[in-house]
């Protein structure tokens, strides 16, 4: 271990399986094995229903997997995993704490005195932008700021590893790529192990250093894993018009392409029965 | 509509409602008394057995006695159904089982109650209090059994990765949480704290408003009927102007709690 650092997360042959209301089996995601090394952007692209969040659960504790296991540090996940913040895709700030009690929480319940919380949250306000909007609540707020909110209140308590569900789904195209910006912007400040599940394939590329692809569901599986070279720092609006993003790009689409049409015709068939 | 239109014609209303009363009542229309001052008496009587109320001092003791008596139905009613809610929306097999008594008890009309409260505690405060109570209960029950129900998912995982224990995860997003829902239903159980004091009084008592209203209606004395149902009504939209501050300051966080003007 003084020679390499241990892989952050490993998930190895991780099946993870629903029981329905009417007792069939439901196998959200098969056999996936993946790993996510110290300080190493992750992300997971898939088409819709293929089990990406759920395999983001499984690396929070939320779920656990029907087989297979999940390593954090080398050590098996038991229970929820205390080195991952979760950015979720919902807003899951508390609507009755203002911002700064919503970012301060993280600190307090470890026991931090409250004057001490509150000065880091300041600061962390600060950094993502609000330090103006201290005293605001959640529904003062726009989906931009509450996501700005939610990210201080993540990074606050300094975890080894991000684990973030299509984080800026909600937010409008601009904002997206401002919400992007940031985030790389405070990764590059402080490397830790992210794990960003989207559906948007150019997000992915625009981000992060591996991109992995999953199969459309029932029994998900991963079927590619591309490593992205593009040079940092990036900027994900302009990276965008570059030639080797293009390539990149159309090489992937080629693989997901398949997948998401045979998505979409499931969802289709689903939705008929 | 400009505030001050809007305070004319509300007054406007008062005022014709008023005078017509009072001339139906006293002018003969075509030889006959439309509103005959036995059964309806005229806002001029009203008004001043009013008057004498509150010169006497006679109603303030009154007053007081409704007022603690609902004070005190809302604070044990509150106690009680937040304590209930919380234990079954966190144990929902004992929900379960307690599901169709708790259905029974609350679908029983309380006034039926009454009686059996007088017959237990008396005809002195605790049996006004008793029936508030069963009022009382029922409403922040329920709102806080929906509270603590109705934590959004996302909003108790996300207490669960910042590190929550369960003790944190009460105190932080269940509690306020079902503080919220009892809050936005604090008119609905402030007023019916003061519906059963006010009819436990009308049934059985020797003080309070409800009393002063059935002691004029013994002995037919309309007026002082009248006269006590505007005091009873002038008291109630005071205790809910009284929640409506309340309920400013607590739920400011609430979208619903912003005023669009």
């Amino acid at each position: 271990m003084a020679m390499t650092k241990p892989t952050a997360v490993a998930l190895d042959s991780a099946t993870v399986a629903f029981r329905l209301a009417d007792g069939r089996v439901y196998t959200a995601v098969e056999q996936a094995n993946l790993a996510v090394d110290h300080g190493e952007f992750v992300a997971i692209v898939g088409p819709t229903g293929c089990g990406k969040s759920t395999l983001l659960n499984v690396t929070a504790g939320l779920l656990k997997p029907a087989a297979g296991t999940a390593r954090i540090f080398d050590k098996p996940l038991a229970g929820l995993n205390r080195d991952a913040g979760y950015l979720f895709q919902a807003d899951a700030l508390f609507p009755w704490k203002t911002a700064i009690d919503n970012v301060a929480i993280g600190l307090e319940i470890r026991g931090t005195p409250r004057s001490e919380a509150l000065a880091r949250a300041q600061q962390w306000l600060t950094s993502v932008g609000l330090g103006a909007f201290a005293g605001r609540y959640p529904h003062m707020l726009s989906g931009g700021q509450r996501k700005r909110v939610a990210l201080a209140q993540v990074l606050i308590r300094d975890p080894k590893i991000l684990l973030m569900d299509e984080p800026f789904g909600p937010l409008d195209a601009q904002t997206r790529q401002i919400m992007g910006n940031l985030l790389l912007e405070l990764w590059t400040a402080d490397r830790k192990a992210v794990l960003f599940v989207t559906h948007d394939l150019e997000e992915a590329i625009a981000l992060a250093d591996r991109v992995v692809i999953m199969s459309a569901g029932p029994s998900a599986r991963i079927i590619g894993d591309w490593r992205i070279t593009l040079p940092r720092p990036r900027d994900i609006a302009e990276i965008r018009m570059e030639k080797d993003f293009h390539a990149l790009h159309r090489e992937i689409w080629g693989v997901l392409k398949d997948e998401v049409m045979k998505g979409y015709v499931q969802s289709t068939q689903a939705g008929a029965a | 509509m400009s505030r001050v239109t809007l305070l004319f014609l509300q007054i406007l209303v008062a005022v014709v409602t008023l005078a017509l009363w009072q001339l139906l009542s006293t002018v003969p229309v075509f030889g006959k008394v439309l509103l005959p001052p036995f059964f309806f008496s005229n806002p001029v009587d009203v008004f001043s057995q009013i008057v004498k109320w509150f010169s006497s001092g006679v109603i303030w003791k009154h007053l007081a006695i409704t007022l603690w008596e609902s004070i005190l139905a809302f604070v044990i009613g509150s106690a009680g159904g937040i304590l209930v809610g919380f234990w079954f929306a966190r144990q929902p097999r004992v929900a379960a089982v307690f599901d169709p008594y708790v259905k029974m008890v609350n679908a029983l009309p309380r006034v039926v109650l009454a009686p059996i409260f007088a017959l237990w505690f008396g005809l002195g405060v605790w049996s006004k209090v008793a029936l508030g109570v069963t009022l009382v209960f029922f409403i922040v029950f329920f709102n806080v059994y929906q509270g603590v129900k109705e934590v959004p998912t996302t909003v108790l995982d996300n207490g669960r990765m910042l590190g929550m224990n369960e003790r944190q995860l009460m105190r932080h997003v269940y509690w306020p949480s079902a503080l919220s829902w009892m809050f936005s239903s604090l008119h609905t159980s402030v007023g019916f704290a003061v519906v059963g004091a006010v009819v436990g009084e009308y049934l059985g008592s020797a003080a309070g408003l409800g009393y002063l209203i059935q002691q004029a209606e013994g002995v037919f004395d309309v007026a002082g009927v009248f006269a006590g149902m505007f005091v009873l009504s002038a008291f109630v939209i005071l205790i809910d102007m009284a929640v409506t501050a309340v309920e400013k300051r607590l739920l400011v966080w609430r979208p619903t709690a912003v005023t669009r003007d």
